[in-house]
């Protein structure tokens, strides 16, 4: 036994191709392990889009949605509601939607498809919690004359007003989430789908 | 190196290292059958790893354990192949530990001054084997239920009124049931890390010994003038590049398997367990996985007796048990088959035979004619045991070479 | 103890159910997993004739789109109570009442094709091997499944076979068996065409039993070429490096 005379720059090339195809072969051999962390088949179908009928839903109303385990708000606002929308933007932290939080379809005044729906994902963006509908204008405890109607979130006082719009000097530092969404009929729209409009 | 140094200041790294593998002298003439042990490993790995990938999927519940194998193998990406590769690697375990067993029968690697190595090496065999019966159980078909229920059965057959109070007791219920899946499943999650422990334990105790070799040389007898065996090799980096060799031939066979054959003709993975548990319906025929068939043979092969089925369920943990005693059985001057005499030989391959025999038998609805065989080849399983202080004292052996051969 | 006996003896004794059953001489189904139409053509035959009573529960629907039906076709023409494109082929009946009815649950059709050796023999032989029985509650006795419970479902494409039998003699007794089984009232396929559409429904429930059969055996070839060149390498490197060793 002598490693004399042995043929290093052999040896060495030996272990690098070794080793690389070798390291290689246990990156693939890794792929399954993480791939199944995705979410799977099952979440895939609990979380398809889902179609909800507005055809009932009042002006002034909310109603829910459940997608992908998230609760999902559908607010028909009024005429009043869209003016005031425009006003008081001063008071917003991104009045214009720059923050890309939702579909290049909704980065528009109303963040919406049609300006009387909001569709928003109904969690506020500091820690989670789910907002408030307060449709009240002036409501006292919200500052009075400027609440033009809007959400309030529970946990730590964050406001967002009928187009999802964060207040500033609130803890939530971006304005509620839009899904992707698309209307079947004047009364149908699935949330989760947008056809590729997006 | 002043990372190295760093480290060896707060822990043993370089010492570990020289001592376990860079300076660690093996025997220069390991041959085939050597490759076992690290592929052993190198299984154990795999069903620990892919195991506990299963149990982030899996629910140990009786009336959600069959579907969610079936969700793993269908609607989670890739949780087919992390099953089969669990499935396979049960059996290529048993496999690889049966082949390196033989090895040690082969070349008397149970001998003085490796008694202890052997023995941690069966008790590593018997938590396999509570690991892989627990584990069959979780798949909750009809072969894991039924399969079940016999084996902790057995344990009713205990005399002195404590055989019923003790399988009830072990199964939570009065017959297999939801909360004997629940503990099987916390058992054969811990059991593996148990194993790997005591496979620790078994390395501690092969470098304290040195390893055998096909010439049942002991190579610390031949040094040189610096120490290092004559007949020795580092094991880094000659025997590493060798069974990394080892390892990747058996990656492939193991490939193979999982990519094309995982039920392996219904004995890795059995049909009637495609079904789920149905406690009101026993299939046709049972007989537990391919690994336990031979003990299960012995079982069978043995009449009940005083109308209790206790002598046969002593017989079948007395197969384990026996090999035990393997180290002071053995009387033979030498310590390899190569050096030992005809009688020897005879009788391992006799052994060998009853060995796989006695597993097909295990297999096969029992008829009268195969109940006679399994007798017969338990017979001669002992035999080769219990005989073996004679046939190894009055065999002639042929005269130990000083230095290991080629 | 009883009991152990009692299993024990279950799994000594030879058992005549499934002795016999092995004995059944079995026509080969000759099936090919690649061929996505009569996958396709099988759903169609499973939706429409055994949905009523069996499920596919761990299947799901949106898997059709791996053997060449887009979503739109299945919900058109396989999902015929409506339903989201990634539901599982479940059915309506419930356990309980399918055991009143049928005096056992019609199992779950998942896994049937791996549930037997040879499954897609079995299956292609037993669903050709119905015939008229009146001594059976539903009419129709089986030479593959004897005594099955289940009705002949698609006797309207087979037609009314009847059994020939034979006598053999076990010693001194004489024992009538089915020799084989005769059409004697044709269905509205002819005999080829009813064996052609069992055949798709075979091909079906094994595709079923184990969608990623095909995908998987495809990778398996690459990860054996792979572990070829892995093994080339291997190879030469322990034999540099075992030069120094004589």
């Amino acid at each position: 036994m002598s490693a004399e005379g042995a043929d290093l720059k052999k040896r060495r090339f030996l272990i690098a191709a070794t080793s690389v195809v070798g390291a290689v072969g246990a990156g693939f051999a890794a792929v399954p392990f993480i791939a199944s962390w995705q979410p799977s088949e099952r979440a895939k179908a609990l979380g398809a889009p889902e179609e909800a009928d507005i055809s009932k839903l009042e002006p002034g109303a909310l109603m829910r949605v459940k997608w992908r385990g998230k609760v999902c708000w559908i607010v028909h606002r009024t005429e009043e509601n869209l003016a005031d929308l425009k006003t008081n933007t001063d008071i917003l932290v991104d009045p214009n939607s720059e923050v890309d939080h939702q579909p290049a379809y909704c980065k528009n005044a109303f963040r919406s498809i049609k300006p009387e729906y909001l569709i928003a994902v109904g969690i506020c963006t500091h820690l989670g919690c789910s907002p408030t509908y307060r449709p009240d204008v002036g409501a006292a405890d919200l500052g009075g004359d400027v609440w033009k109607g809007g959400f309030f979130c529970p946990c730590h006082g964050s406001k967002f007003d009928l187009a999802g719009r964060v207040f500033k000097g609130v803890p939530a530092p971006t304005n509620l989430v839009i899904p992707p969404h698309m209307y079947l009929s004047d009364t149908q729209v699935v949330i989760g789908e947008d056809g590729g409009a997006a | 190196m002043s990372l190295i140094n760093w480290i060896d200041e707060r822990f043993p790294l370089t010492k570990v290292w020289n001592e376990h593998l860079a300076q660690y002298y093996a025997p220069k003439n390991f041959n085939f059958w050597y490759f076992f042990g690290s592929l052993a490993m190198l299984v154990l790995v795999n069903q620990i790893v892919t195991g506990l990938w299963l149990a982030m999927m899996y629910k140990p519940d009786a009336n959600l354990a069959f579907g969610s194998v079936e969700y793993i193998m269908r609607d989670v990406d890739w949780g087919w192949l992390i099953r089969y590769m669990h499935s396979t690697g049960a059996s290529a375990f048993f496999l690889v530990i049966y082949l390196h067993m033989f090895r040690g029968l082969m070349y008397g690697s149970y001998r003085k001054p490796r008694e202890l190595l052997w023995i941690i090496g069966v008790i590593i065999y018997l938590a396999m084997m509570a690991t892989a019966f627990m584990g069959y159980l979780l798949p909750w078909g009809q072969m894991s239920y039924w399969g079940a229920q016999v084996i902790v059965n057995l344990f009713a057959a205990f005399p002195f009124g404590i055989g019923e109070p003790l399988s009830i007791w072990i199964r939570g219920d009065y017959v297999i049931s939801d909360a004997t899946l629940n503990r099987f499943f916390a058992l054969h999650f811990v059991l593996p890390f148990v194993l790997a422990a005591l496979v620790f334990l078994h390395i501690v105790a092969l470098h304290k010994v040195g390893s055998n070799n096909p010439d049942g040389i002991e190579i610390k007898k031949n040094k040189d003038e610096n120490g290092i065996p004559l007949d020795g090799i580092p094991f880094h980096p000659y025997y590493s590049v060798k069974d990394i060799m080892g390892v990747v031939v058996f990656i492939a066979l193991f490939a193979a398997v999982v990519f094309f054959w995982p039920d392996f003709g219904g004995l890795f993975l059995e049909p009637p367990n495609f079904e789920p548990a149905n406690p009101l319906k026993t299939p046709e025929h049972i007989a537990p996985v391919w690994y336990f068939t031979p003990f299960y043979a012995m079982l069978r092969a043995v009449p009940p007796m005083f109308g209790s089925q206790f002598p046969g369920v002593v017989v079948m943990f007395a197969a384990i048990l026996v090999m035990f005693f393997l180290p002071w059985l053995d009387r033979s001057p030498v310590k390899s088959i190569r050096y030992k005499g005809l009688l020897f030989k005879i009788a391992l391959a006799i052994f060998s035979v009853s060995f796989v025999v006695l597993a097909w038998l295990g297999m096969q609805p029992a008829t009268p004619g195969s109940t006679l065989a399994a007798q017969i080849f338990t017979a001669l399983y002992f035999a080769f045991f219990l005989l073996m202080p004679i046939y190894t004292k009055i065999d002639k052996t042929k005269p130990v070479p000083e230095r290991v051969t080629k | 103890m009883k009991k152990l006996i009692a299993i024990l003896s279950l799994a000594l004794l030879p058992l005549s159910a499934m002795a016999g059953g092995g004995e059944v001489h079995l026509d080969e189904a000759n099936i090919d997993l690649a061929n996505h139409a009569a996958i396709q053509r099988g759903a169609k035959t499973f939706v429409n004739y055994c949905m009523g009573c069996h499920s596919a529960q761990y299947f799901r629907y949106s898997k059709l789109t791996e053997v060449g039906l887009t979503e739109q076709e299945i919900k058109d023409n396989l999902m015929l109570g409506g339903g989201k494109i990634r539901d599982q082929m479940t059915i309506a009946m419930s356990p309980a009442d399918a055991a009143e009815w049928f005096g056992a649950p019609p199992p779950d059709l998942t896994l049937i094709a791996r549930v037997k050796h040879d499954g897609a023999d079995w299956l292609y032989s037993y669903l050709r091997s119905f015939y008229v029985d009146d001594s059976r509650p539903m009419g129709v006795n089986n030479t593959v499944f004897p005594n099955v419970g289940m009705p002949h479902v698609l006797a309207d494409l087979q037609g009314v076979q009847k059994a020939v039998y034979k006598e053999v003699k076990h010693g001194d007794k004489t024992e009538h068996v089915v020799d084989h089984l005769e059409l004697v009232e044709p269905g509205s396929m002819t005999p080829a065409e009813y064996d052609a559409t069992v055949r798709d429904l075979v091909t079906f429930l094994v595709h079923v039993s184990e969608p990623m059969k095909l995908e998987r055996q495809r990778l398996g070839i690459w990860v054996l070429l792979f572990l070829g060149v892995l093994f080339v390498l291997a190879y030469l490197l322990k034999k540099e490096y075992w030069k120094d060793i004589h």
